[in-house]
């Protein structure tokens, strides 16, 4: 093989690997990336039962029910308009309470329940959950109009 | 006082580095001007002056001066004083100082003892690395003071993140900052290559250790980073595909290919462009990686401040210094000769395929890692997890696992595959073997962790054959290296299919004197007591864990901070030969009967993770004692045999 060829080959072969990364990345991308919903945007959206999703807002006052084993809890993620009934088994963040934020990463069961396979809650003020630091304001006022009725 | 002399000195190391930066722009536009002597003491200067700036915050932090912002919204009286130090680059401000100390300890250091490539070349390297440096400098001077002071100065200081008071934090970020910041000299040395026509095995070797040195902070950052997340975070993973720890991933990803192809460029004067180009790629996903971390765009308990005017500033320095770099690339690339020829089934080949692979995993974490961000540009919030990183990443490595069986057996230049037939057919046994009795045995532990145990066993078998038929006392030391590097791979891969193909878990939430049952270990939860810490008070499990006659204690603890408030669990392990049991402890159930929520893992051999990690680096290190050693003996004489 002359050197050229040889330089021309390498450079070929490179290519076609990265854009050979590039299709397996997309396929891939498009099976598991999984979208941020608030309450209001995943009633409105038609999401199929078992896609990974992700579902962020306020935690409902007086809407956290412990099951009998202890380590399993049910919830209400509310936005300003819409509410979504959470279910999680294990242990609950540190500053996860009823009125403060909440990001969680899980899938709708078929029975419209969002079973939540992680929750993030608000840790510190230097550590706000990126999607938290938006819906906070709207979620805030809305738990004002909550206190206020 | 120390704040304004710390100030002072970042100052005037920035003119030292504008000067070099002029004295190597006189150079390359012909003459040799009257600046081009001043540019190796100057890069001296320049590393003593960054130095001096670095201590003098150090010693801020040390007296906990209130009086500087810095060290009001970061540290605290009270904190334990190793705390106290670490704080130093815990923050923005200071591990950007920390970031360009190093960077300029390098210059310093390439000036003082790098001979082995033309004077040219060398002060065009330290010119290229000046003007790095500017860019951090004018980024700290202008929007990133660390010295600035704050009036009145409060009485206490705001504490630093309990997450990071911890012992991991004193070194993974500087651990990390080596690495980047060695990588930066690779890219220093590959565009004045470019520059002054140089690229060739003489320029590879005198990089070589740069890249090596870098790599091996790499490995060890991540070993311990991935170490640190899973007994701190408590929650039993030990790797998140977090973009915080894809930005460490990323750049070693593109050192490890750097690392094979210097390696031919210093022995075969091959693959010169080639080279160049993973050079100006490494470097390019240090300042990513930087430019992910420090620019608050990404949710991460390394996110120290959300201020966008900062991201854009690194992301604008990140723009200049690779668009520019990738300029001359394209400008240059065509005087780069060709490289000496090699067959497909050759060392050269193999190196090509391992090249080939991880720059393919690299682009697909990129892809995955940026793809969140750009989305979000458009308006659409989406998360990308470990779902898409393990399934595009983890048949990629097995792959290059498999390239890896045969690559360091080949010759260079060309080889006959028949001379390897017998070790082939052997690998392929045990592959086949440990296949067929994993399927037998264990058939729902998933295909990757299945091929990964056996690709791994196969592996541990295969690094040592490249020491076959070598006397051992006169086998070089790169050697010894290499083979330990790939070894360490076989017993980290081994610990991570053992641990994500055999984990057991239970949850459940325990009185005290109730147990619970987890992969062979009776585990009693004995008590719950409250105990007190410097800063922080917790409650602690006292764990009991009885297996064949044998019993532990584990203290679990979960822990409430006070500066600032916060929450967090710190895991109990307990380390066995073949494996690790993790509790971890919260607070109490909120029904009110008494019992505590106990999460228990018992992970086999998960601890060869970590193992793994430190072998490579070891391998690193013996690599570069090697390359030190013979270079003091007998200066840079090119062997074949070499690794």
């Amino acid at each position: 093989m002359r050197p050229k060829h040889q330089r021309l080959l390498l450079a070929i072969v490179a290519l076609v690997a990265l854009i050979g990364a590039g299709l397996i990345a997309a396929a891939a991308l498009r099976e598991e990336a999984s979208y941020f919903y608030t309450p209001t945007t995943l009633a409105k959206a038609q999401v199929a039962p078992g896609k990974a999703i992700r579902l962020g807002g306020m935690v409902q006052q007086g809407s956290i029910v412990r099951a009998k084993d202890g380590v399993s809890i049910t919830f209400t993620v509310q936005d300003k308009d819409q509410a979504q009934k959470v279910a999680y088994r294990g242990i609950t963040p540190d500053l996860f309470v009823e009125g403060s934020g909440v990001v969680a990463d899980g899938r709708l069961r078929d029975d419209g329940v969002f079973v939540a396979e992680s929750l993030l809650a608000k840790h510190d003020e230097n550590y706000v959950p990126k999607e938290l630091a938006d819906i906070d304001m709207s979620a805030a006022e809305h738990t004002k109009d909550t206190l206020a009725k | 006082m120390m704040a304004e002399a710390g100030l002072a000195a970042l100052w005037l190391a920035a003119a030292m580095a504008l000067l070099q930066l002029a004295g190597g722009l006189t150079l390359l536009r012909g003459g040799a001007g009257q600046l081009t002597p001043l540019i190796k003491p100057a890069a001296i200067v320049q590393g003593a002056l960054c130095v001096f700036s670095f201590f003098a915050l150090m010693y801020l932090f040390t007296i906990t001066d209130l009086s500087v912002l810095l060290v009001a919204s970061n540290s605290h009286i009270d904190k334990p004083m190793i705390f106290k130090l670490a704080g130093t680059w815990g923050n923005h401000e200071g591990s950007m100082l920390l970031w360009v100390t190093i960077l300029s300890v390098s210059g310093a250091a390439i000036a003082l003892i790098e001979k082995r490539i033309d004077a040219r070349t060398l002060q065009v390297t330290l010119a290229v690395q000046a003007f790095i440096a500017l860019g951090f400098f004018a980024f700290l001077l202008f929007s990133s003071n660390p010295f600035e002071r704050l009036t009145p100065a409060p009485a206490q200081g705001a504490g630093l993140n309990p997450l990071l008071q911890d012992i991991g934090l004193a070194f993974h970020p500087p651990t990390l900052y080596f690495g980047y910041v060695g990588l930066s000299v690779a890219f220093s040395f590959a565009v004045a290559a470019m520059l002054t026509r140089q690229v060739g095995p003489a320029f590879a070797r005198a990089m070589r250790p740069w890249v090596l040195g870098a790599w091996i902070f790499l490995t060890l950052g991540i070993t311990a980073g991935s170490y640190w997340a899973y007994y701190e975070l408590g929650w039993g993973g030990w790797w998140f595909w977090d973009p915080v720890e894809n930005a460490s991933l990323m750049p070693w990803l593109a050192a490890t290919a750097l690392l094979h192809s210097v390696s031919v460029l210093a022995t075969r004067n091959a693959l010169r462009a080639w080279t160049i180009m993973l050079a100006l790629v490494a470097f390019a996903m240090s300042m990513a990686g930087t430019f992910l971390v420090r620019s608050g765009i990404l949710t991460s308990v390394h996110a120290f401040a959300v201020d966008p005017e900062r991201g854009s500033f690194i992301l604008a320095l990140m723009l200049v210094y690779t668009s520019l770099a990738f300029i001359i690339f394209a400008l240059r690339i065509g005087t780069v000769k060709q490289g000496e020829p090699f067959q497909l089934l050759s060392r050269e080949g193999g190196i090509v395929a391992n090249n080939i692979f991880l720059s393919v995993i690299l682009a697909v974490v990129l892809i995955g890692t940026l793809y969140p961000l750009a989305a979000e540009a458009m308006g659409d919030k989406i998360s990308v997890g470990p779902p898409y990183f393990n399934k595009t990443t983890a048949p990629i490595a097995l792959l290059l696992m498999l390239a890896l069986l045969l690559g360091p057996m080949l010759r260079w230049r060309r080889d006959d595959i028949k001379r390897h037939k017998y070790w082939l057919v052997g690998f392929f046994a045990i592959i086949l073997w440990s296949g067929v009795a994993l399927w037998k045995f264990a058939p729902d532990i998933g295909i990757f962790p299945m091929l990964g145990l056996a690709f791994a066993l196969a592996l541990a078998v295969a690094a040592w054959v490249p020491l076959k038929g070598r006397k051992l006392l006169r086998t070089p030391l790169p050697v010894f290296g290499m083979v330990i590097a790939h070894f360490g791979l076989a017993v980290s891969v081994f610990g991570m299919a053992s641990e994500s193909g055999f984990s057991k878990e239970t949850l459940t939430a325990l009185a005290p004197g109730e147990s619970a049952k987890v992969a062979g270990w009776q585990v009693k939860l004995a008590d719950v007591n409250p105990v007190v810490g410097d800063n922080w008070v917790a409650i602690e499990g006292e764990i009991v864990a009885r297996t064949g006659g044998r019993s532990f204690v584990l203290r679990p603890q979960s822990r409430q901070f006070f500066q600032p408030e916060m929450q967090t669990s710190e895991a109990a392990l307990l380390t066995r030969w073949n494996g690790q049991l993790y509790a971890v402890i919260a607070q109490p159930d909120e029904n009110g009967d008494g019992r505590w929520q106990v999460r228990l893992w018992w992970k086999p051999f998960v601890s060869f993770i970590w193992l793994g990690g430190v072998l490579v680096a070891l391998g690193g290190l013996i690599a570069l004692l090697g390359r030190m050693f013979r270079r003091a003996k007998k200066p840079a004489k090119n062997r074949w045999s070499e690794a």
